[in-house]
């Protein structure tokens, strides 16, 4: 074959890849949205769920927001404040570098994993029971290690021609931080809490262990309450309902989870445009 | 090669002006390399100082002796003292922060924050509570004056600091150093990123602010020493080879070195 039309059976081969990739996406999107909205409510979205496969989703979607918004609450300062001193501090030695490669690591291990440890160490250990509290410090730990990183990178790429404006100001390093180099790798670093929060909202192996057990017919009234959620609530019913019912509400509970993460997904690139436009690119 | 001296540069003495800043057997180390070697110079009051010579000369180094903006790179080390009005601000006691409000800094590419106009000018009375609000505005119009750039500027000051060109901008950082009313101010090659016609206005510029301020500059460009400064240090390799007035270093070096580096016969 000579190499002319090899350049243009590869061009087709990788047309075709990009094509089968891509169309993947739109077809569950299309499947979850006909099955799901049949389902969607008034009522199936503020009533709570009945003799386990009738009734609502209000407690579950409640429970999600609850962990989530929670889960960000630790994990995003946390992520964040590593990431400044890994960035900004850390000396560039053997244990830094460990560190990262950790953090690496940490970023693609087993959602399982962490969750069997939030189960023994938060509810068995520290007694915190199955409850919205461990739930939502098990969902952190997922979250941390994506924020840290893309938050360290962001943060790495703000010139460092702006530090040494500032330093040459008279600012100290911290207040270099605090006021310019932080502003300046905000559209980063909210990328990295948002991808954080992204994986926390559809995260079911740790819920399911540190949580509830997804049916709960009530919104969690305090940290130690038994927290359901969307994702744990779609697996129960996916798996054990018995009826159409049953697996329509599973779908709906997707088109919601779904909607809800990309009502994440959505809210991070127009923090991301709003900052970047401030920052005047 | 001929150099255009200006009248004003001509008339200049040494001994017309008084010592600002003093270099006392001056060593700077990067890790092992010698990078300045017993720098022994003072820099005179209210004229324009130049610092020129090859790269890796030593010239940036030097000059950021001044500010201690050295103490930021992690492998740097030096003995020796640097006098400003006589005090040696290696010496133990001294607040390196309070240092660098005196000695206001403009750097090789323009680097204003990513700010509107305004809040870069803002920054660093704000950071150190000089200004209460109200004078703000004031400070804002005095130092982008005091740049030669408030007349293009001061029915846009909300807007980004990156929609100026490229000599807007480094007339922005000018007047950011400034905002602080320092009275020494470093600038280290500021017109290598420009065009000419931005240089000639930051020239133009220089001229102005040594009735102020004491002007330091980092040029390789010997035609931008000869036209701005009144002295002129020649570096290489880390050591000063001559310093003298302008004048005297382009018209009659005393050393050969610079008589190479001035006719273009170098290297």
């Amino acid at each position: 074959m000579n190499p002319v039309s090899r350049e243009k059976i590869m061009k087709r081969l990788l047309l075709i890849a990009v094509a089968l990739s891509l169309i993947i996406l739109p077809v569950i999107l299309i499947w979850v949205g006909y099955n799901g909205s049949g389902i969607i409510s008034i009522e199936f979205l503020t009533s709570r769920p009945r003799l386990f496969e009738y009734g609502g989703i209000y407690p579950q979607i409640m429970g999600s927001v609850y962990l989530v918004s929670l889960c960000t609450l630790f994990g995003a300062p946390l992520g964040i404040a590593s990431a400044i001193y890994l960035a900004e501090y850390a000396p560039d030695n053997r244990i830094t570098q460990s560190v990262r490669f950790f953090t690496e690591t940490l970023a693609g291990m087993p959602s399982i994993v962490i969750g069997l440890f939030g189960l023994e160490f938060l509810v068995f250990y520290l007694q915190l029971k199955t409850s919205l509290l461990a739930g939502a410090i098990s969902l952190s730990f997922m979250m941390l290690p994506w924020t840290i990183r893309a938050s360290e990178e962001a943060i790495k790429t703000v010139p460092q021609e702006y530090r040494a404006a500032s330093l040459a100001l008279g600012a100290t390093k911290w207040q270099t931080i605090v006021n310019v180099v932080i502003p300046a790798a905000m559209p980063g670093i909210l990328t990295g809490v948002l991808l954080g929060v992204g994986k926390a909202v559809g995260e079911t192996a740790v819920v399911w262990l540190t949580a509830g057990s997804g049916l709960e017919a009530f919104v969690p009234r305090s940290l130690s309450s038994p927290t359901g959620s969307l994702p744990m609530y779609i697996y129960l019913l996916a798996t054990q309902a018995h009826t159409v019912e049953g697996v329509q509400r599973a779908y709906g509970a997707s088109l919601v989870l779904l909607i809800m993460f990309l009502g994440v997904s959505v809210s991070a690139l127009m923090a991301r445009n709003y900052y970047l436009r401030r920052l005047g690119n | 090669m001929s150099y255009q001296i200006n009248e004003e540069l001509l008339r200049f003495r040494p001994k017309m002006a008084q010592d600002k800043v003093i270099f006392n057997d001056f060593n700077l180390w990067y890790g092992e390399k010698h990078a300045l070697i017993d720098i022994n110079i003072a820099v005179k009051s209210n004229i324009v100082t130049a610092f020129m010579g090859p790269s890796g000369c030593g010239k940036s180094s030097l000059l950021r002796g001044i500010n201690r903006m050295n103490d930021i790179i992690p492998v740097a080390r030096s003995t020796g003292e640097v006098l400003i009005d006589g005090k040696n601000i290696m010496g133990s006691g001294i607040n390196v922060y309070d240092l660098r409000k005196r000695v206001g800094m403009v750097f090789q590419r323009p680097n204003p924050f990513p700010m509107s106009i305004y809040d870069n000018i803002a920054y660093a009375p704000l950071l150190h509570d000089v200004a209460e609000e109200e004078e703000l505005d004031k400070i804002v119009e005095n130092s982008l004056r005091g740049a030669a750039l408030w007349d293009e500027v001061k029915d846009r000051l909300d807007d980004s600091a990156f929609s100026l060109s490229g000599g807007q901008q480094q007339r922005l950082c000018i007047a950011r150093a400034l905002s602080i009313n320092p009275d020494i101010i470093l600038m280290d090659e500021p017109c290598s990123a420009l065009d000419p016609i931005a240089t000639i206005k930051i020239e133009a510029l220089m001229r102005e602010l040594k009735e102020k301020y004491t002007v330091v500059l980092v040029t390789h460009n010997l035609q931008q020493a000869a036209r701005v400064s009144e002295m002129t240090a020649f570096m290489y390799i880390g050591e000063i080879i001559e310093f003298g007035a302008t004048r005297d270093i382009f018209e009659n070096p005393r050393e050969e070195l610079t008589e190479k580096y001035i006719t273009g016969r170098f290297g």
